[in-house]
């Protein structure tokens, strides 16, 4: 395999295993600071269990998300040296300004977070919860912001030429503010409180199944559920708007996200299919003229399609970006139902009757998860083959001196580390989870009586 | 080119940087040489108030790792590519073992089972110190100067990368961080833990004296645009005899149990040591052993002005943050470790 290929994969495997724990760690900020308001505000006994509980969880994730972070700004030296040269000037005020306004802000407090419960007062600890959960926000934005400047850029120049030449900034806020940000800052923070509200409704409805904790469970499984039926729905509309932006910005994305191929030809949307890239054909069920109307409101105006581009200026794996983004979709519209059928339940008081239900809840976190991944696969691989989109192509954005073995020999080594991790991962949180949320007995002096000191 | 307080950007840049990995090294350096030393301590509740010191703090500590990186890759987009590609095989090894110790760090105490904790431990224990040897690798190449060639690309081997002076001075840093890693523990600690530590920190001292000798005089002889600047300017001279004297003074301040005044010490010879280097360095950041004319420098490296102008802007703003978050955590938990139930 050549050093493209494998430096590809090996950005694509560390990102995405990263990506599992940020949004979680978003997601359950949000849901620490319901918890930990709510005890300040009622002092009711229950209230303070969840947070302290929650509050472990969140540390097992959030220390893998900071250590497997660090991974992918130092790959972007390693493995992608020219890519770096080129948008440095650009990519690095976002990057200086996610380092120090958003990354220090949330591992100071946490700190407090974590150790600090005996230490500072409620109000003092109730605002580090506020703030980690800011701060993991901020990084969001930054982070967001560089990637879509990816998408779409703006606010700078091209100076120089081959070898040499480099975006140059020439307006920050122009590029802060690039055509495709909002929407998809947006679109990630809410794929983030889904994660996060998810792993909680989920632990909660298997601790209900359970038998334990069952009054606790029931307050906070109520609140998080209204917070994840808001963001389900959310989803859906901002998820309208970026297709929008696409439309306009990259056509071919968009052109691929439904394997529509002929620019004359009004299009359809899919609910589900299968490309055949070879003789363009798509096979599934379709709501006909359908992408059509989304995008133009209307049902004759053609929308541009595949063919218009020549084959090296258009994504060469067509049906796995239909594939992931016809996935997302259907996991949005799932969770729709799923919180509004919950919700409604609620209200007459029947849901935690609902054993089937429950034990979809028990299984649903892996749901937003999957969506997370499969949208950023349809995002990152629909932008192919550039990776600037229409400034600097993925081939050449590679490190000169760097060889296929030694990315060979790093992807093998980050593969087998992150298996590692992955497995402990489970383990421990299976084991907090069974632990459960009764602190009488810790587990930390649990362990001293194990131990001969 | 522009200029604040009439010196250039590209100058403050350079000075930023090297202070925000001066407090890397100052921050990140005692927790990794706690890990270096934590072998040595043999009962298991030592080993955990030892975690516990550190418990709070080392993550925020990697923050300025992350700050530095960004602000590198940001201020010289082409010295960040350029150094980190060169660089492959150690930088890719760095990562690995930075997110091995993070495991290790958070997974030893959550089993009780003996060898569990002892696996971990090691893992502990050998990843801070292979994180502080890399760093030091990288950083005596930098001294050394690598091959670069008029695009900026490296043309060297992975074994040109571990010369014996690079070696050397990865061993100074993990003396150094033991050193400054042991004095740290001698403060959060007390009775018969925090005196063993006290004898810990005498071998760490000893240890780090020893490779700071040997790699000034390597310096003279390997490094010649090194001995160069001190035959130019014999001024420089002073900069080992104040790191000696520093030496000394925290040794007998050791002694005088005036702890927090001996961890201020180790510090100031921690940001001795990058000074040196980047006095050195200036005005070149990464020297080529091909042709100096392939040098990259400050000047034909750095982001363009108005990016310059921007970064440095966050950096005003930033910087007093960051020092007010830092300040916060550390009041918060001062004063000598205790275990409780939110304790690894
Ligand atoms: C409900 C219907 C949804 C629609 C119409 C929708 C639409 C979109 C579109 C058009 C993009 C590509 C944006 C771009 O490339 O600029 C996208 C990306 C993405 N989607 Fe969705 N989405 C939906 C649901 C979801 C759900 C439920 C999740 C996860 C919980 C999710 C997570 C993501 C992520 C992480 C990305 C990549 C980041 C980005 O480009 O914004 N989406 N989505």
């Amino acid at each position: 395999m050549d050093v493209e290929i494998l430096s590809r994969l090996q950005f694509a495997f560390t990102i995405a295993f990263h990506y599992i724990y940020p949004p979680l760690s978003i997601g359950l900020g949000v849901a620490l600071v319901v918890f930990e308001g709510m005890y300040l505000r009622t002092k009711d006994k229950h209230w303070e269990q969840l947070t302290r509980f929650w509050i472990r969880i969140f540390a097992l994730i959030f220390g893998i998300g900071v250590a497997t972070g660090i991974v992918m700004e130092f790959e972007f030296g390693t493995n992608w040296a020219a890519y770096s040269r080129y948008v440095g000037d650009i990519f690095g005020s976002a990057l200086a300004a996610e380092g120090v306004f958003a990354f220090a802000l949330e591992s100071t407090f946490l700190g407090v977070l974590l150790f600090g419960w005996n230490k500072v007062s409620p109000r003092v600890h109730f605002f580090s919860t506020v703030m980690v959960t800011l701060g993991s926000m901020f990084s969001a934005i930054w982070i967001v912001v560089a990637n879509s400047w990816q998408q779409t850029p703006a606010g700078f120049k091209v100076v120089g030429e081959g070898m040499t030449a480099r975006a140059e900034i020439t307006d920050f806020w122009a590029m802060v503010f690039n055509p495709s940000s909002v929407d998809r800052i947006m679109h990630v923070w809410i794929g983030a409180f889904l994660a996060g509200t998810f792993l909680v409704l989920s632990v909660h409805a298997y601790y209900i199944l359970k038998d334990r904790f069952v009054e606790q469970s029931k307050k906070a499984f109520g609140v998080i559920l209204v917070i994840a039926t808001i963001s389900a729905l959310a989803q859906l509309v901002s998820g309208h708007g970026s297709a929008n932006g696409v439309a306009v910005n990259q056509p071919a994305k968009l052109a691929s996200f439904e394997g529509h191929y002929d620019s004359l030809a009004v299009a359809d949307m899919y609910l589900f299919g299968w490309v055949d890239d070879a003789t363009q054909k798509v096979t599934g069920v379709k709501v006909p003229k359908g992408l059509t109307f989304l995008i133009h409101q209307d049902f004759t105006t053609p929308v541009i399609g595949l063919n218009a581009f020549d084959k090296n200026d258009r994504p060469g794996l067509v049906n796995f970006v239909f594939q992931t983004y016809h996935l997302m979709i259907a996991i949005g519209m799932f969770l729709i139902g799923l919180t509004l059928l919950s919700l409604f339940l609620w209200w007459r008081g029947k849901l935690f009757n609902q054993r089937w239900l429950m034990i979809l809840f028990s299984f649903s976190v892996l749901l937003p998860q999957i969506g997370n991944q499969v949208g950023w696969y349809s995002a990152e691989v629909g932008r192919q083959p550039w990776v600037v989109y229409g400034l600097l192509r993925t081939s050449d954005a590679l490190s000169e001196n760097v060889r296929a073995e030694q990315v060979l020999f790093s992807l093998i080594l980050f593969t087998l580390l992150y298996a590692i991790l992955f497995a402990l991962f489970i383990y421990l949180l299976n084991k907090k989870i069974q632990h459960g949320l009764d602190f009488s007995g810790t587990e930390t002096s649990k362990h001293e009586k194990n131990i001969k000191l | 080119m522009e200029t604040f307080l009439t010196i250039e950007l590209g100058t403050w840049m350079f000075l930023v940087i090297g202070a925000v990995f001066s407090g890397y090294a100052i921050l990140d350096g005692f927790d990794l040489g706690a890990g270096t030393i934590h072998l040595f301590l043999k009962k298991e509740e030592s080993r955990r108030i030892a975690l516990n010191a550190i418990g709070p703090v080392w993550d925020g500590n990697e923050v300025w790792l992350v700050i530095g990186g960004g602000t590198l890759f940001a201020g010289f987009p082409k010295v960040y590519a350029t150094l980190l590609s060169s660089f492959y095989i150690p930088f890719i090894l760095f990562l690995v073992l930075l997110i091995l110790r993070a495991i290790a760090i958070e997974f030893r105490s959550k089993e009780p089972m003996l060898w569990w904790r002892k696996l971990w431990d090691i893992v502990y224990s050998f990843s801070s110190t292979m994180i502080g040897f890399t760093l030091g690798v990288v950083l005596g190449n930098v001294v050394l100067g690598i091959a670069i060639d008029e695009n900026m690309i490296y043309k060297g081997g992975l074994l040109d990368i571990f010369n014996p002076y690079a070696l050397l001075t990865g061993l100074t840093v993990v003396a150094l961080f033991a050193l400054h890693g042991s004095v740290y523990l001698v403060m959060k600690t007390k009775d018969r833990l925090s005196d063993r530590l006290v004898n810990i920190s005498k071998t760490a001292g000893m240890f780090f004296t020893i490779c700071y000798v040997l790699l000034s005089i390597a310096t003279l002889v390997y490094v010649p645009h090194a001995a160069e600047d001190f035959k130019e300017t014999p001024i420089l001279f002073g900069i080992p005899v104040v790191t000696l004297l520093l030496l000394l003074n925290e040794r007998w301040l050791i002694e005088k149990k005036k702890y927090w005044l001996a961890f201020l010490s180790s510090a100031t010879l921690t940001a001795l040591l990058l000074v040196t280097i980047a006095i050195g360095l200036f005005p070149n950041i990464l020297i080529s052993n091909i042709d100096s004319a392939y040098s990259l420098t400050i000047d034909n490296s750095a982001a363009s002005q108005k990016s310059l102008g921007i970064i440095l802007t966050f950096v005003l703003i930033g910087a007093p943050l960051v020092l007010l978050y830092t300040l916060f955590l550390f009041r918060t938990f001062k004063g000598k470790v205790e275990l409780d139930d939110m304790s690894y």
